[in-house]
């Protein structure tokens, strides 16, 4: 009897414990959260009425956009995209725009109706996820609100949007392969750091590489391996090719990060890397440190994945304000690569990001 | 005699590790000899360097093998791990990174001396230490429940230290502790392991802390009794596992110079669990081997790099992890100890018996 007595007690008090530790850790977790990002709905919100009461007083010169996107801090990619479409769709430039932030689609759907109901003209979304859009696209279409996507594409019919303007990684892959192909080197042997397994960068990236390697003869791929786009994994990697002694020539990473950690490896083995150097050092994303990189000729080549959408939706919206559809539904972005014997300092203020 | 002696050795906490480290050294040494070749280079500084599988074992393993030390310690006295220390690490090389570059991401020059950026991180990993150690002394929180708060915060707070910039350290010197001092070819990593030893070897042989906390682990109650804080030793514990965050820190940081507040040091709380109980200490607190479990660490690291070696997919590793702790949880439970021991007794047994029908 004391035994059942005394368990019961102690299962009682165990519980409040776990009670206890569970609202610990939801309050410094929320608070943390509140801390590190902004308050994007406090902000999102008081912007757009005052938006709205500023257009409301002003004369309907301006066209009325509505702009959703992730939150800038997400990333650098994030920083710079932001950064572009907030210096296109200004006063200056014919616009009134109202920009809402949040890496939640609920949260960017609530938005996405308010900005409906405060009638814009059109709507800029990029879409933290690509299911549930399909309702409010329908009332924006009755609303007669025009939708366009950057960035992200969406499931959902295509009737429900004018456009969408985005990255093609698998070109990305291409365009860097086919510069590798132009060094004409007689022989081609590469260590192929991949980003994380199944994604869409990962897979354009990956898959142009892995075509060229089963048709030429002379491309060898010496070693294949995904280091989830982690700097440390990726030094480890090379590191682990250099003490098997293999020969390699090539360093083909999917990000700059993973560049920067093989580079590392390449660095403490005594290694030569970059142009007219024993490794060739292949990069993406265009970071502003990792263009320096090329600029400075430690590396050779950085693939861009393009940040700047906001000068094809202006003429997107220029030629729906004319009275022309666009071309085509998807609109696949220019994207560059960069060489290191011709980046130019006004290549890395231009295009670097972060 | 013979069989006591094997008993002896068999029943060593440290049999265990060795034995896992005796059987992928003989597995590298059948497939690839040449695994163990260690040749002397120069690196692109024109400085002489080592290099080969065993200097990258012992280079890379040298951030797990100090939070081991801090890891063995919390875990005896509290009987539970702290699953922060990755995130911690995100937050101190913040912190350093934040003295070292001040406003500026991309300063000329450094801001701070290194050593004053050094003592801040060391500062901070203690204060990250101190709160762990309340929740878990004080308020009786469970250790993994208690350190799942910086587990899930720490890499936001890491981030927001530096504004989420990348800052990058511009001097040459910084990358000496994650890589060489010019003129030695060890890496400085493993002198930083053993200074982090030496250290650690002194305290225990020097003040109680050890036996204090193993009284701790073991029963609380009745080392109260006895006079021992348990509170007080508790903390300390997990302000030493901060401090040696705060080392292991410097080496991540130091290796590229620069950090990702989402991946630096990711998962290394799992491993450093781990080389805690490669070392055939008990995860549920009470008495512990240091020693062991830095031999854990590098263990684990072998395995790593062996695994790297044979070209298995770095998002498999995990997998193979797994095996081994499966294989140890399960040699290490009670029940598989008794039935194997009843199995000895049993074949004795019919052995003699044999004898006796013949």
């Amino acid at each position: 009897m004391k035994k059942a007595i005394a368990l019961t007690m102690a299962s009682v008090v165990a519980l409040s414990l776990a009670g206890c530790s569970s609202k610990e850790t939801t309050k410094a977790t929320t608070a943390a959260a509140t801390t590190a990002a902004p308050t994007t709905t406090q902000a999102e919100t008081t912007e757009a009425s005052k938006e709205t009461e500023a257009t409301k007083t002003e004369s309907s010169g301006l066209i009325k956009v509505g702009i959703i996107n992730n939150d800038p801090n997400e990333s650098g990619y994030r920083t710079a995209n932001d950064a572009d479409l907030k210096a296109m769709f200004t006063k200056e430039n014919g616009y009134d725009a109202s920009f809402a932030y949040s890496l939640k689609n609920d949260e960017q759907i609530q938005a996405a109706q308010t900005f409906i109901q405060n009638e814009v003209d059109y709507l800029l979304l990029s879409a933290a996820d690509t299911a549930g859009w399909d309702t409010v696209l329908q009332d924006a279409q009755a609303a007669g609100v025009k939708v366009i996507l950057f960035d992200r594409t969406i499931d959902a019919d295509p009737s429900l949007y004018e456009a969408s303007i985005v990255s093609d990684m698998k070109k990305e892959g291409q365009t860097a392969v086919d510069w590798l192909a132009s060094q004409n080197l007689t022989e081609y042997n590469v260590i192929h750091i991949q980003g994380v397994m199944g994604s869409a960068a990962q897979q354009g990236r990956s898959g142009a590489l892995d075509t060229k390697a089963n048709a030429e003869s002379n491309w060898t791929i010496v070693k294949q391996q995904t280091a989830e786009w982690n700097a440390e994994k990726a030094q480890q990697i090379v590191q682990s090719v250099i003490d098997s002694g293999a020969s390699f020539n090539v360093i083909y990473a999917e990000n700059d990060d993973m560049a920067k950690g093989a580079v590392a490896a390449l660095d403490a083995a005594g290694i030569s890397h970059g142009v007219g150097k024993d490794v060739i050092v292949m990069g993406f994303d265009c970071n502003k440190w990792a263009l320096e990189e090329l600029l400075a000729k430690n590396w050779n080549y950085d693939g861009q994945c393009n940040p700047f959408q906001a000068s094809y939706i202006d003429s997107i919206i220029k030629d729906l304000e004319a009275g022309k559809a666009p071309a085509e539904k998807t609109i696949i972005m220019e994207e560059k690569g960069f060489d290191a014997s011709t980046i130019t300092q006004d290549d890395v203020n231009k295009y670097g990001i972060g | 005699m013979n069989k006591s002696l094997l008993k002896k050795i068999t029943s060593n906490q440290l049999f265990i590790p060795l034995l896992a480290l005796f059987l992928l050294a003989i597995i590298n040494l059948i497939v690839d000899p040449s695994f163990f070749k260690v040749t002397l280079g120069t690196n692109n500084e024109g400085n002489p360097v080592l290099s080969g599988y065993l200097i990258t074992i012992l280079d890379y393993g040298s951030e797990l093998a100090i939070l081991a030390i801090g890891m063995t310690l919390v875990t005896s006295a509290s009987g539970g791990q702290d699953i922060s220390v990755g995130a911690t690490i995100a937050i101190t090389g913040s912190a350093m990174l934040r003295v070292l570059c001040g406003s500026n991401t991309r300063p000329e020059q450094l801001a701070a001396p290194i050593i004053v950026a050094f003592l801040v991180a060391c500062i901070v990993g203690m204060l990250c230490g101190a709160f762990n150690g309340a929740l878990v002394s004080i308020f009786k929180i469970q250790p993994m429940i208690a350190t799942l708060i910086l587990f899930t915060a720490g890499r936001s707070i890491a981030a927001w230290i530096n504004n989420n910039e990348l800052p990058i350290v511009p001097d040459p010197k910084f990358k000496y502790f994650g890589g060489f001092i010019p003129g030695i070819p060890i890496p400085t990593t493993v002198f930083i392991v053993i200074i982090c030893v030496i250290v650690t070897a002194l305290i225990l042989k020097f003040t109680n802390l050890g036996l204090y906390t193993q009284s701790v682990g073991i029963n609380e109650k009745s080392s109260r009794l006895n006079g021992i804080n348990p509170t007080m030793i508790k903390m300390l514990a997990f302000i030493f596992l901060g401090l040696c965050v705060a080392v292991a820190s410097l080496i991540k940081v130091s290796r590229l110079a620069t950090i990702n507040y989402s991946v630096i040091a990711k998962d290394i709380e799992m491993d450093a669990i781990l080389a805690v109980a490669l070392g055939g200490n008990s995860l549920s607190g009470g008495k512990f081997n240091i020693w062991a479990s830095v031999l854990g660490a590098y263990i684990i690291q072998f395995l790593t790099t062996t695994l790297y070696k044979f070209n298995v997919q770095s998002d498999a590793l995990a997998a193979y992890k797994a095996v081994v702790v499966i294989l140890l949880v399960v040699f290490s439970a009670p029940k598989v100890r008794e039935s194997l021991s009843r199995l000895k007794t049993k074949k004795a047994l019919k052995a003699v018996n044999k004898g006796e029908t013949k």
